[in-house]
């Protein structure tokens, strides 16, 4: 037995541990003429000319890296590796993680009330934020899009200064990372970590610390590597850290901070529901707990307006609570959760992504992110498609909260207690189902960027959809509704990608 | 045939019941059949929690009530000789929680197998002094969800064991069992592609701590009768904490203390036959519920030396 335990390794690699270093198939030298999202140009932040290769500065930025690399040990060879893999999917893992760490209900007070999160006591209980479906795709729409508009702007000066990387500059210096032909001041690396950091410090304040080692070493895997020196780094995030500034502003003002409502509004939306003659969602938490973020619905979008929301976007009405098509939907959810399979069960369990997990827009970036490794995609085009994907996630959680709020619906489990969920029962109203709307977004975007797996796209949201009618807690007529919902978002992420001139 | 002291102690509990219930026989206990004696029988256990511990902290939920986990065992034990046994034993196992909306679960869970040997089993004055080393191991026995604590009835992680046990016997009538296992579990893999420890991994595999266990039981042991009291300690080497308000996770460092009592006794007109009962209360734990479990069993003994029956407790 001695040897059977000795010959089994339990150290998990994850799936992108040891992925190789980015070697793009187009340098995409021309992305600063691409169209960025809030920025007005490319040039709305300058950056200064670099010194001359020549100057006696450089020369001692030069020597930095020599002597980095003359005692370089495994660890930093391993980090070198790490950042290798390419900056825009590093920092998109690390903010999954971030989401998966905090996507955590808060516990209740004595009295049965429950503590809301405070962002300026991130680190008291409960911690901030709660990052739920709706907090994390917002917070993935930001970090994405800041980091495209600071590519652009970055890519736009890359090609104005065209300042060569420093192992072409002098070459007795190691390039432990694959050589490029992009010039490299400012260093697109750099712009990336400045605007993740900038964004994350506003998003996750209470994990700053992790966040600036995680920017250091990424500075310092750069350095190291000898893809950059000093001066492309420190103009990298500071424009980085610029353009994130206005991500911040929009932010701030986009009506996110009053989502949870108050107890009036959640009042309201009970009212109403029974004003319609429907019965209106009731939290089946113990105790009962406010709704989700109910007034997400409101927060501004990126790719279509308000009125377009609600015009065209927000479903038609889900079957009447008290009509015969309401009640063969429930018994069908009963059925579901009476006879379940266990590859059902499976499915349920892999789309699920309920507490402590990266959360369905999540699992979308993951599987972009997979993807987009063999694509081969530039840092500029990786952060532009996680920019689409991402900015179609928030916006179709925002629809999605629209209609859940506007229809109020209970969930099936309320309407019949006999329906017992192999998931976690969301404490939100049914119609229409978040998953689907996510899925459905999220695919018809990735279908577009990668039209060769459009057909694998769309089984996939289909089955994270259907995932929601196994697992009990969704009515077909919410999975549908869902899907098409976010179909109709992906297509606007579609119209903009057509037009922003990285085609 | 005092084969079958049902180890109660090592059942259930828990949100994991796993790998304590590959003890739940004659593997812990200082018993050895005859050779070519085979014990065959079932037991049924009732399993319950209301309290438990996240990470550290004790606590209640609401959101599940009490989770109950009911268990249908069926075990046996056969003598190669009077110094090696082997051993089996295969649950059903069926959770269920009492508020909320979460499902239930319910299947066939692990295949554990034993060899007890025994090399030393020695007079000295009045009383009897046996050394043992049992190894063992188990396996799922069916594709059974292992990520959905607590209501999972398993963690499919395939385990294997090593015991060093004493037993001192005085008089024919009182015995101290000690005993000391390390178990290795296997990583598992899980329905889903990522999953947040204290840190993201993106994969199905888990890392699955081992685990080591520490038993003492003590009280009255003759050929009719016997009766135990019984203290476990069950320490996860290694895991992580659940977080504030967090569901559990299969490698979640659990722990549990548990204290029990075991009853045995053999029908004089029908020797082969047996009958057991116990119960135990955890009473410190981490990670995991703090259970109240109570069992009852019926054992028969085949010969097939065509001898007379006799196991050799007292011998």
């Amino acid at each position: 037995m001695i040897a059977f335990v000795s010959s089994c390794k339990k150290e998990i690699q994850g799936r992108t541990d040891k992925t190789g270093a980015l070697t793009p198939l187009n340098i995409d030298l021309n992305a600063g003429t691409w169209k960025p999202i809030l920025l007005t140009g490319p040039t709305e932040f300058s950056v200064a000319a670099p010194i001359a290769t020549t100057s006696p500065d450089y020369i001692i930025q030069i020597n930095e890296i020599k002597t980095w690399q003359s005692t370089i040990t495994e660890k930093e060879r391993e980090l070198v590796n790490y950042w290798s893999a390419g900056a825009v999917l590093r920092w998109n893992e690390i903010l999954r993680e971030l989401v998966a760490k905090h996507n955590l209900a808060p516990y209740q007070n004595a009295d049965g009330t429950y503590p809301l999160p405070n962002a300026n006591n991130p680190l008291a209980y409960p911690q901030f934020p709660f990052a739920n479906p709706p907090y994390s795709a917002r917070a993935y729409a930001y970090v994405s899009a800041a980091q495209y508009d600071a590519l652009v702007a970055a890519f736009h000066y890359k090609k104005l200064y065209n300042r060569p990387a420093p192992y072409k500059v002098d070459a007795s210096i190691q390039s432990l990372i694959p050589q490029s032909d992009l010039p490299s001041y400012p260093s697109e690396d750099a712009v990336v970590a400045g605007a993740a950091v900038e964004m994350m410090k506003l998003l996750f304040p209470g994990d700053q610390d992790f966040i600036q080692q995680k920017a250091e070493e990424h500075k310092r895997a750069r350095l190291i590597g000898g893809a950059n020196v000093r001066s492309d780094l420190e103009a990298g995030e500071a424009l980085g850290r610029q353009v994130a500034q206005k991500f911040i502003v929009r932010a701030r003002g986009d009506r996110a901070g009053a989502a949870a409502g108050t107890q009036a509004q959640w009042s309201q939306f009970e009212t109403d529901a029974v004003a319609k003659g429907e019965t209106p969602w009731i939290s089946l938490d113990v105790p009962k707990r406010p709704p989700m973020l109910p007034l997400f619905g409101k927060v501004k979008t990126w790719l279509f307006d308000s009125l377009t929301m609600v015009t065209t976007l927000r479903p038609l009405p889900p079957p009447s609570t008290k009509s015969d098509q309401f009640k063969k939907e429930t018994e069908e959810i009963l059925s579901y959760s009476k006879n379940i399979t266990r590859e059902q069960i499976r499915i349920v369990h892999f789309w699920a992504d309920g507490v402590a997990t990266y959360t369905p827009p999540g699992h979308w970036n993951a599987i972009a992110a997979d993807d987009f490794i063999s694509q081969r995609f530039s840092e500029v085009r990786w952060a532009r498609n996680m920019a689409l994907l991402n900015m179609s996630l928030m916006d179709a959680a925002v629809a999605c909260w629209d209609a859940k709020f506007f229809y109020f619906n209970p969930r099936p489990s309320q309407v019949n207690p006999a329906i017992k969920t192999t998931t976690g029962l969301p404490n939100f109203p049914s119609y229409t189902s978040g998953h689907s709307t996510f899925s459905g977004a999220a695919a018809t975007i990735l279908g577009y960027l990668i039209p060769g797996k459009k057909d694998v796209y769309e089984a996939m949201a289909r089955e994270a959809s259907i995932s929601r009618m196994y697992g009990a807690i969704h009515y077909r007529s919410d999975c549908e509704a869902g899907l098409l919902c976010g179909n109709k978002v992906g297509a606007y992420a579609i119209q903009r990608a057509q037009t922003d001139g990285a085609q | 045939m005092k084969q079958f002291i049902p180890n109660k102690i090592l059942m259930l509990l828990i949100f994991l019941s796993v790998s304590w219930r590959s003890s739940a026989q004659t593997d812990i206990d200082a018993i050895m059949m005859e050779k070519n004696a085979f014990c065959a029988g079932g037991m049924y256990t009732y399993s319950s929690w209301k309290n438990y511990w996240e990470g550290t902290l004790k606590r209640s939920n609401e959101n599940i009530g009490s989770i109950t986990t009911q268990m249908i065992g069926v075990m046996g034990n056969y003598g190669v000789g009077k110094k090696l046994n082997l051993l089996f034993n295969i649950p059903y196992v069926a959770t269920k929680a009492s508020a909320g909306t979460l499902h239930g679960m319910s299947g066939v869970q692990d295949l554990s197998l034993m060899i007890k040997y025994r090399p030393v089993n020695k007079k000295i004055g009045d009383a009897r002094v046996a050394v043992f080393g049992i190894a063992g191991g188990s396996t799922p026995l069916a594709n059974y969800v292992a990520d959905f604590l607590p209501l999972s009835i398993g963690s499919r992680s395939t385990t294997a064991m090593a015991r060093l046990m004493l037993d001192y016997y005085y008089n024919s009538k009182w015995f101290a069992t000690a005993s000391a296992t390390y178990v290795y579990r296997s990583n598992i893999k899980i329905d889903r592609n990522s999953y947040y420890t204290d840190e993201l991994i993106l994969s199905n595999e888990v890392q699955m701590p081992n685990a080591a266990t520490f038993n003492v039981r003590a009280g009255y042991r003759t050929q009719w009768w016997i009766a135990e009291a019984v203290f476990n300690n069950w320490t996860t080497l290694g895991g992580f904490d659940m977080t504030r308000n967090n569901m559990p996770f299969p490698s979640n460092r659990m722990n549990a203390t548990a204290l029990g009592i075991n009853l045995k006794y053999v029908l004089k007109k029908v020797p082969q036959l047996s009958l057991t009962g116990g119960a135990n209360q955890i009473i410190a734990g981490r990670n995991m519920g703090q259970s109240l479990t109570a069992n009852g069993g019926v054992f028969y003994v085949f010969d097939f030396s065509r001898k007379s029956t006799k196991s050799d407790h007292n011998k």
